[in-house]
């Protein structure tokens, strides 16, 4: 007889590295809630599928954003009730992988009603866990489209009413009522039967889309022992007693079996085939790769900050103007307040020989900064051997680094001198043009 | 009365005492503890014996390694390798509350719910 040992799937990192703070040995949700339970029934079900490799967790948010401190697994975070937009994205660019999209009920019945119907109308091949609680767990007990009539909430302290906010939706008949999903159950955490049945439910769930069955849809009823504010056995209590009367269990739907496995590949995007499906010549697509050795000596992440007003932005698009005369590839992202003058502004500029991947700039190497809050934010962020050119003018205050080339530019007086305060900018990308190599002052001109 | 032929081990790290596996526990061998741990929560505890290794513990916990259940301790203890070494050994149990075993061929102390790092042989 061989040795069996039930502890921590294989489906988890062991300790939770990317968890913050101190605590890297729990999960961040409370005692006794249902989500835990969850995941050790998808980490034990798609471990033994041996599809672990091939998992990609949607989270959209909820208390479950966080899911990706745990599984290890591949993980993308998801807008607000965006989960399975994202999970379409993923699924028709990567068929062959496990695609999980994990919802709250605030999350899927409220904000992503709209997606969730769709996704399933199209019978993605994807697996929907929808962790229904009746309640918005994350963000302190306030009602949500699940709320049963009379439940009392942050807000709805007298309890859920027929006429002020209708009746508690129900997600997994709304979804078996469509034609495209193949597997549509619900069931509940509250014993050891029902997280029996629960498991059953979870490991036919991923299968069907092992075998590319279609859309498997599973609702969970689950605690939240502190939105309702009860012990966790008490919540476990709840669910059985209130809480399943509400959204009876059952298999609402499952056709897997009847059905025949999708052809996923349809509906795949190539790299050979997008260039063809916008209108692009394909061998312009390929890269030129003598010149991405190049490129390093010239590829440039120029963060811009000041307040609105300064021309911050502009400094921004000419930069990207010279980049695009001096055949570069460029591009420009602004980040601004709701003001058009006063706020804080900043933008983010690539000039690049290579193609850009993303606009944003995270590490520049280069930081203009036009005031002194600009300065302390990003001096951090600025690479090794970056430079940071600032307006002495402004900043009564010297950068602290060491590591990087500090220009101190007056720009400020210079501009008021020439008769204008407006144009620092202006000044500013005359100095970058004449310190810098990758401004050919020419075409700045 | 079934047969204790299990083991349960409690990571009083990673729990967070919430009760449900005391609650689940078939044979009522499990309680919370009078202690906290780092966390400031009281843990799960084993009584010490009459474990059954029946798992239901481990389904209710919430949290992914808070519990780990040998289902048959006496073929998890011959089956033992030491890691130290690489041979075939055997656990010694020393602490059935703390789930804490000495291996016999380095002496060294084991933690059993320290699972995903022990391994047995097949």
């Amino acid at each position: 007889m061989s040795v069996k040992i039930l502890g921590k799937s294989k489906g988890f990192y062991d300790t939770y590295e990317r968890r913050p703070g101190n605590n890297h040995e729990q999960t961040h949700y409370c005692p006794g809630c249902g989500h835990g339970i969850l995941h050790k029934m998808i980490a034990d079900a798609v471990v033994d599928f041996n599809v672990a490799e091939n998992m990609i967790l949607i989270s959209p948010v909820g208390c479950s954003v966080f899911a990706y401190y745990y599984f290890n697994a591949g993980n993308i975070q998801a807008a607000h009730g965006r989960a399975p937009a994202v999970a379409t994205g993923v699924k028709r660019a990567l068929p062959e992988s496990i695609v999980i999209s994990y919802q709250g009920d605030g999350d899927l019945a409220a904000i992503g009603g709209n997606e969730i119907l769709h996704a399933a109308n199209r019978g993605e091949a994807m697996t929907v866990f929808f962790v229904n609680n009746a309640i918005y767990g994350m963000t302190g007990g306030q009602m949500a489209p699940t709320t049963l009539i009379g439940q009392k909430t942050t807000t709805t302290p007298y309890g859920r009413t027929l006429q002020n906010e209708g009746y508690p939706i129900k997600m997994a008949e709304i979804i078996a009522s469509l034609e495209a999903p193949v597997y549509v159950e619900r069931v509940m955490l509250a014993d050891v039967r029902s997280k029996n049945a629960a498991r059953k439910a979870v490991r036919k769930g991923i299968k069907n889309q092992i075998e590319k069955k279609g859309f498997s849809f599973i609702e969970v009823l689950s605690t939240c022992p502190t939105g309702w504010k009860m012990t966790a056995p008490q919540s476990e209590e709840w669910i059985k007693s209130t809480l399943v009367k509400n959204f009876p269990l059952g298999v609402y739907k499952d056709i897997a079996d009847q059905v025949e496995p999708l052809n996923l590949d349809l509906n795949l995007a190539t790299p050979e085939r997008v260039p063809k499906l916008i209108g692009l010549e394909q061998d312009k697509m390929e890269f030129d790769t003598a010149s991405m050795k190049l490129a390093t000596d010239i590829d440039q992440e120029i963060k811009i900050a000041g307040f609105g007003g300064q021309g911050v932005l502009s400094l921004g698009v000419w930069l990207s103007e010279i980049g695009m005369r001096q055949d570069l590839e460029v591009s420009w992202i602004p980040s601004y307040g709701p003001e058009m003058r006063g706020g804080t502004a900043n933008c983010h500029v690539k000039l690049s020989r290579a193609k850009i991947g993303s606009p944003l700039v995270t590490y520049p190497t280069v930081l203009v900064a036009m005031n002194r809050p600009s300065l302390e934010k990003f001096e951090d962020d600025v690479v090794e051997g970056g430079a940071i050119v600032w307006d002495s003018a402004l900043i009564d205050v010297e950068p602290q680094r060491k590591d990087i080339k500090n220009i101190p530019v007056p720009a400020t007086q210079i501009a008021k001198d020439i008769g204008n305060s407006r144009v620092s900018n202006v000044v500013l990308l005359g100095v970058l043009a004449g310190f810098s190599d990758f401004l050919d002052p020419l075409v700045v001109r | 009365m079934a047969k204790a032929r299990g083991l349960v081990a409690v990571n009083i790290e990673e729990c967070k005492g919430c009760n449900l596996c005391v609650v689940a526990c078939p044979v009522d061998v499990l309680h919370l503890a009078d202690s906290f741990n780092t966390h400031g929560y009281s843990p799960a505890e084993y009584d010490g014996e009459g474990c059954t290794g029946c798992g239901v513990c481990y389904y209710a916990c919430p949290e992914p390694g808070a519990i780990t259940v040998y289902k048959n301790w006496a073929e998890a203890q011959e089956s033992y390798i030491c890691q130290t070494k690489q041979v075939a050994s055997k656990l010694i149990l020393e602490d059935s509350v703390k789930g804490i075993a000495t291996c016999e061929a380095c002496g060294k102390e084991v933690i059993l719910s320290n699972f995903s790092n022990l391994s047995f042989a097949e």
